[in-house]
């Protein structure tokens, strides 16, 4: 059982660092579905600079400059250039898989696979727990109270918030809305990107196209989550549960394929059936252009 | 370490793209007129450590030691597949050779477009077409070998399994796995489990290290994987939980030493070599050739990394069993 709860744990690691940077770029107003590309970067990022300094935290670190550096593409095509979000996004994911397979020929002779990688770790005196509880893990977990209070405690996140809902009353009221916007996104990049990180650190290996959709499960969960860190929290933590589910029920009657659609499935059910109305930032997705 | 970046991806490219645009396509023909071999592999890709690995030793030995001109190729998607194929073909090579199951329909219908060149298929059969040889393995028979070897490991009595993309060939390896268990160790207990239903089950090491970890947590403590680089995952599971982990295709034992019981080895590598030589030397043969314990072609490995772990009783079970095997008086179930 403990087993279980710590595989959901894992698994979901990922998908909250990723819905939480998605919920900070969409609370002020910018949908953020580059969060596959970061996602991927950030895991290649990570791997590359832990292979080559030796230090899987620098990769964590490289992992977020990485992800900063491409929801700066997005934010400056997306608000400079007023090209359409979704456009943008969907060009930035295309951009990721080619640069990174690309990118690994380059680093490591192949385009499929990385070398070995170490791995974050803490403290040997950390305990046999934290074997199975990744650092990042944890960093994630703190990450939600840590997004709760920025969003909702601190100064930027009303700024945020308002900018999201409403950029032409924010505006009046002598807010930079794309400024704002702007920080929001980058936001989004440097949790995607450590989301990322834990990909292929926690894994020791990078391979080709490693995010494999999880940036676009992290954007179901934060709708799921109906923009709000707990709730985001508990969505990625159902989607941790249900595709962890499958290691620990030996079923053989029950096929592969249908423990692959749980996840999925469950969403479908939990978006229709149990969390009723949900209403995104109102302004979400829709370019502010100041006259 | 990794092979050196010798015959990048992007240098194919690149002559493709030159052959394409209506360039001589015998420009970049070697002046010795050395045999034009290609490889494209399968997912996974060059540096698995693992399937793909073993096809591309293959191929550098024979580079090595008959001076054929060698280039490789790794398809980005699914439909690059066959272009890669058939590009290779289109350009006068004299031996295309597709890594993996996945490449049968794709071999069969370019095969067939070019009857002038060679084809080679690992993993699968074509038959009636004399320009393609089919090589394919007997993996249940090494599968056998490593079950035993895993049950008489186990201390727990409960031992694991995890397979790339659920397909009848990875169940191979399954079946092969829990006879050769259940034939040591009657009362063993196996947990088996697939990373998926897609081609890309075979490269999801996050996804290993999981389906590794539960299994470790409900008392596994030696894990055989059959699924390419996912498989890294289930050896990271395999070193951080202080278990067993058991290789596949290639010889993994130096990836976690000390964790690894042995490797269950297939030789794509000896087969593609050998149907190089057998084009070097002008007699080549279409048609099923098949590899099993028998012919050396899947076995288990003992080398400096393992020798301590195997103990000499465990070694003269398998081997036993091996003899067994090849006199035919023991049957290895594929399903």
């Amino acid at each position: 059982m403990i087993g279980l709860l710590l595989g959901t744990l894992r698994t979901a690691t990922p998908l909250l660092f990723a819905a939480l940077g998605g919920m900070f770029s969409e609370r002020g107003g910018v949908v953020n579905i580059a969060l596959e590309g970061i996602l991927l970067v950030g895991a290649f990022a990570a791997a590359a600079a832990a292979y080559y300094s030796g230090s899987p935290w620098l990769g964590v670190a490289a992992a977020v400059v990485a992800g900063v550096g491409l929801a700066a593409l997005h934010a400056l095509v997306s608000l400079r250039f007023r090209v359409d979000q979704i456009v943008s996004g969907v060009a930035l994911n295309m951009l990721a898989l080619g640069a990174t397979e690309f990118l690994m020929w380059i680093f490591f002779g192949s385009g499929s696979n990385s070398p070995r990688l170490g791995s974050p770790g803490l403290p040997a005196t950390a305990g046999r727990l934290l074997v199975e509880l990744p650092p990042l893990t944890l960093l994630a977990l703190l990450a939600v109270p840590a997004s709760s209070w920025l969003l909702f405690r601190s100064r930027f996140g009303l700024r945020l918030r308002a900018v999201g809902e409403h950029p032409e009353a924010a505006d009046s009221l002598g807010l930079p809305v794309h400024r704002l916007q702007f920080y929001g996104v980058l936001l989004s990049g440097a949790l995607a990107g450590a989301g990322g990180a834990f990909l292929s650190l926690n894994a020791h290996y990078f391979v080709k196209n490693m995010s494999a959709g999880r940036g676009f499960i992290a954007l179901a969960a934060l709708i799921f989550g109906k923009w709000r860190p707990g709730g985001i929290l508990g969505a990625t933590l159902l989607f941790g549960f249900a595709e962890s589910l499958q290691g620990h029920l030996d079923l053989p009657w029950l096929p592969v394929r249908f423990m692959q659609l749980l996840p999925y499935l469950l969403t479908m059910v939990a978006l229709v059936g149990v969390i009723g109305r949900c209403r995104g930032p109102a302004a979400v997705g829709r370019l502010f252009v100041k006259d | 370490m990794l092979p050196s970046l010798r015959t990048p991806v992007l240098v194919l490219a690149a002559a493709l793209l030159a052959a394409g645009c209506g360039g001589s396509p015998r420009d970049d023909q070697p002046v010795d007129a050395a045999l034009r071999v290609g490889m494209v592999f399968d997912i996974g890709g060059k540096g698995d450590r693992s399937f793909n690995d073993s096809a591309y030793r293959g191929l550098m030995r024979a580079e090595e030691e008959f001076g054929i001109h060698a280039v490789e190729f790794e398809p980005g998607q699914d439909s690059d597949r066959e272009q890669g194929l058939r590009k290779l073909a289109e350009r006068g090579f004299d031996l295309v050779i597709g890594v993996g199951f996945l490449f049968k329909e794709a071999i069969r219908s370019v095969a067939a477009d070019y009857p002038d060149v060679h084809f080679a298929l690992v993993d699968e059969r074509i038959t009636g077409l004399p320009n393609v040889a089919s090589l394919v393995f007997r993996e249940e028979e090494g599968a056998f070998l490593v079950g035993a070897l895993a049950a008489l490991q186990s201390r727990t009595g409960v031992i694991g399994f995890v397979g790339g993309m659920k397909v009848p060939l990875i169940e191979r390896f399954a079946a092969g796995y829990r006879a050769g268990a259940v034939a040591v160790r009657p009362d063993i207990t196996i947990h088996v489990a697939y990373a998926g239903v897609t081609p890309a089950a075979f490269a999801d090491p996050v996804k290993g290290k999981e389906l590794a970890l539960s299994q470790i947590g409900r008392g596994a403590d030696v894990i055989f994987h059959a699924s390419g680089t996912t498989g890294n995952g289930v050896i990271e599971a395999a070193r951080d939980k202080g278990v067993f982990a058991i290789g596949v295709d290639s010889n993994q034992n130096f990836m976690a030493p000390g964790h690894m019981l042995t490797s269950m080895v297939k030789r794509v590598d000896n087969a593609v070599y050998d149907t190089i030589r057998s084009l070097v030397q002008g007699d080549f043969r279409g048609g099923v050739h098949e590899f099993g314990l028998a012919e050396d072609g899947v076995g288990y490995v003992v080398d400096e990394h393992n020798a301590d772990l195997l103990t000499p009783a465990m070694r003269a079970a398998a081997d036993s069993l091996a003899a067994e095997i090849v006199a035919g008086r023991v049957v290895v179930p594929r399903q």
